[in-house]
């Protein structure tokens, strides 16, 4: 059976209205399985969209699409903590813990782990399964090897395994406001400026190498992830979610040719070429999945 | 909760090299903080860290001046290599090291099973920045300490005292990383070795400095231009969170996280005891021994002048800086964030 297809949550400060279409489309499409909600990145953005949440998850629920609400990466200030705590609360939807304030506010009750909890090793997951994770979302600087390894301890455990295949790889984050300070304003004062970037800042070296992206609190990679040609090995190995993240392209459209590639109903190079055309100039990368420098592009070697 | 009486402002020093540990315990460390010669540590680079027996020495020598040793095991163990993290906890423990710092949930969990008459200090890598991830920690690991995040002010460390079951460390002095500790993959991104897995950041052997012919120098890394520095000006190294780029808003290029520049928080030792700081730690396994003599010793005599109800003689510890530019960082105000 193929992975499910999964969408993860918006990285950064889209306007509701954009949001809101985003979703719409989403439920439409039938490549995807699953959808994650909620604002992991920063939790003054929170405000402009939490009143729409209900209503997108029951849309979503309602095409037949599994909905999970992700916790914020960084918990820190009151509103944070009380946001992730009020979270952690909900019981009718599941939810994936962006950080240990959130594993400890849900307590043994059923959860995912998300990207940022830094479940890097078999221990680790079978400590989480222990304390009540279902799910666990591997680290994207992860290499194969340890993938496998991961993987096969989590799925001996009953876990589904997530690996994220395309979008930009979440490199850091901060305490401090990188869009705030490209502007010459601090968190607090920040006046939202992240929106005007959706899909993250720019920043070139000064060879004039663009490589990095800023995304308020986050810094992201220039390059999206593309593991279409690892699917095959990654099905293999036993991971049951393939993850997007959300980029300013063609989602549904970029779900359909990871959904082709996973049931193999396309072969590499058309999937590449379609993909390709999808997300125009934007560099490709899947070097961390073969433990060379992340922004590196490694060619196929099975398909050579 | 402890009380106020408990708070001891013990001073926790870098110990990169058998000989930089002989200096911080002459110097007047409480502790020392050091690794072993491999991926367990978040300073594994070349020249630096301890072979087994070096250990073994080193517990010696600081347990007979009355100083502790705190072993670090602060990376993240990717699967199929965690058995060298454990055996590393194994060797700490027969050595007879007063504490591990460690991250990792599986190190962590593994410890608190096997060897659980050692203290567990929870690594600033672990990134645990609220009272909920705090007691997380604690309640799952018995962790007896958490080493704060560089990124709270002091009335946010007050607050968080008051609602945790364990002591509190703080960073006073040196290196000030900008990232969330543990949770920063730049350097694998640029490089392929990763700073949680391999405990390696923006590593030497990536670095290239490069003479252009109008007198410029790049400061390389992987062949990414981190910085460049004009022909008088003195070139820093190459880290990619110090770097200066371009943005659409900031085509002159600049500091598009932070200034190279030094946390000292000298001038706030006195706030940080009342806030409940139970330890402080200066960073710089990587320094030289006659830094570490420097700094250890005019840190001891400032928190020795204000255990004794004296006024701090900060001036030599804001000289320590030695021109360089320095901060205070996030403890201040949050109008650093």
């Amino acid at each position: 059976m193929a992975a499910n297809i999964t969408i993860g949550p918006i990285p950064y400060h889209w306007p509701a209205a954009i949001k809101l279409e985003f979703y719409r489309r989403m439920a439409e499409e039938p490549a995807i399985d699953e959808i994650y909600l909620g604002e992991v990145i920063c939790s003054k953005r929170a405000p402009y969209f939490d009143n729409h949440l209900p209503d997108v998850t029951a849309n979503l629920m309602a095409a037949g699409k599994t909905v999970i609400l992700s916790s914020l990466a960084e918990v820190m200030l009151p509103r944070e903590r009380k946001a992730t705590s009020d979270l952690a609360a909900l019981d009718d939807i599941e939810l994936e813990c962006n950080n240990a304030a959130a594993l400890y506010a849900r307590g043994r009750r059923p959860h995912r782990i998300g990207p940022f909890m830094n479940a890097y090793n078999e221990a680790t997951i079978a400590f989480m399964a222990d304390q009540g994770a279902t799910h666990i979302c591997l680290p994207s600087e992860l290499p194969a090897p340890s993938i496998a390894i991961a993987a096969a301890a989590a799925r001996a455990l009953g876990l589904g395994v997530e690996v994220q295949v395309f979008g930009r790889a979440s490199l850091a984050v901060s305490a401090r406001c990188y869009h705030a300070r490209a502007h010459r304003r601090t968190k607090d004062n920040c006046q939202f400026v992240c929106e005007d970037d959706p899909d993250g800042m720019p920043l070139t070296s000064q060879n004039g190498t663009p490589f990095l992206r800023v995304n308020g609190i986050q810094t992201q990679s220039e390059s999206y992830i593309d593991l279409l040609a690892e699917l095959d090995d990654l099905d293999k190995l036993g991971i049951t979610h393939f993850r997007l993240s959300p980029q300013m392209v063609d989602m549904a459209g970029v779900a359909r040719v990871y959904r082709a590639r996973a049931t193999r109903s396309i072969s590499i190079e058309d999937a590449g070429q379609q993909l390709r055309a999808l997300c125009g100039a934007t560099p490709f990368s899947n070097g961390f999945y073969h433990g060379v420098a992340g922004y590196q592009s490694v060619p196929d070697l099975a398909a050579g | 909760m402890q009380d106020r009486d408990d708070v001891l402002a013990e001073l926790i020093c870098p110990a990169g090299t058998p000989a930089a540990l002989r200096t911080a315990v002459d110097a007047g460390a409480d502790a020392v903080y050091c690794g072993l010669q491999n991926a367990t540590n978040a300073r594994n680079f070349p020249g630096l860290n301890f072979t087994p027996d070096e250990l073994a020495e080193a517990v010696r020598y600081a347990h007979a001046r009355g100083v502790k040793v705190l072993l670090a095991l602060n990376t993240y163990p990717p699967a199929g290599k965690v058995a060298l993290w454990r055996e590393a906890a194994d060797l700490g423990a027969r050595l007879g090291v007063d504490a591990f710092i460690v991250a990792d949930m599986g190190v962590a969990d593994y410890i608190a099973r096997t060897h659980p008459s050692v203290r567990l200090h929870l690594s600033v890598q672990a990134a645990a920045s609220s009272p909920e991830a705090i007691r997380y920690y604690c309640e799952h690991f018995r962790v007896k300490r958490v080493v704060l995040p560089r990124i709270l002010t002091i009335p946010e460390i007050r607050a968080i005292r008051r609602e945790i079951p364990c002591e509190i460390e703080t960073f006073i002095f040196g290196n000030h990383g900008l990232m969330v500790e543990g949770r920063c993959s730049l350097t694998n991104y640029l490089t392929g070795q990763s700073t949680n897995m391999d405990g390696v950041c923006s590593p030497a052997s990536a670095v290239e400095y490069i003479r252009h012919p109008d007198g410029t120098m790049s400061a390389m890394l992987a062949g990414f231009t981190i910085d460049r520095f004009g022909a008088d000006d003195k070139a820093g190294y190459p880290t990619i969170c110090k770097g200066r780029y371009q943005a659409p808003h900031r085509p002159e290029g600049y500091y598009a996280f932070e200034e190279p520049i030094s946390l000292n928080l000298s001038r706030l030792l006195p706030d940080l005891i009342s806030a409940g700081v139970h330890a402080f730690k200066i960073e710089g396994r990587q320094r030289s021994k006659s830094y570490v003599r420097n700094v250890v010793a005019s840190f001891r005599k400032a928190v020795d002048d204000i255990r004794a109800g004296r006024p701090a003689n900060i001036v030599d510890l804001i000289a320590l800086t030695e021109g360089q530019k320095e901060t205070q960082g996030a403890f201040e105000t949050k109008k650093w964030r």
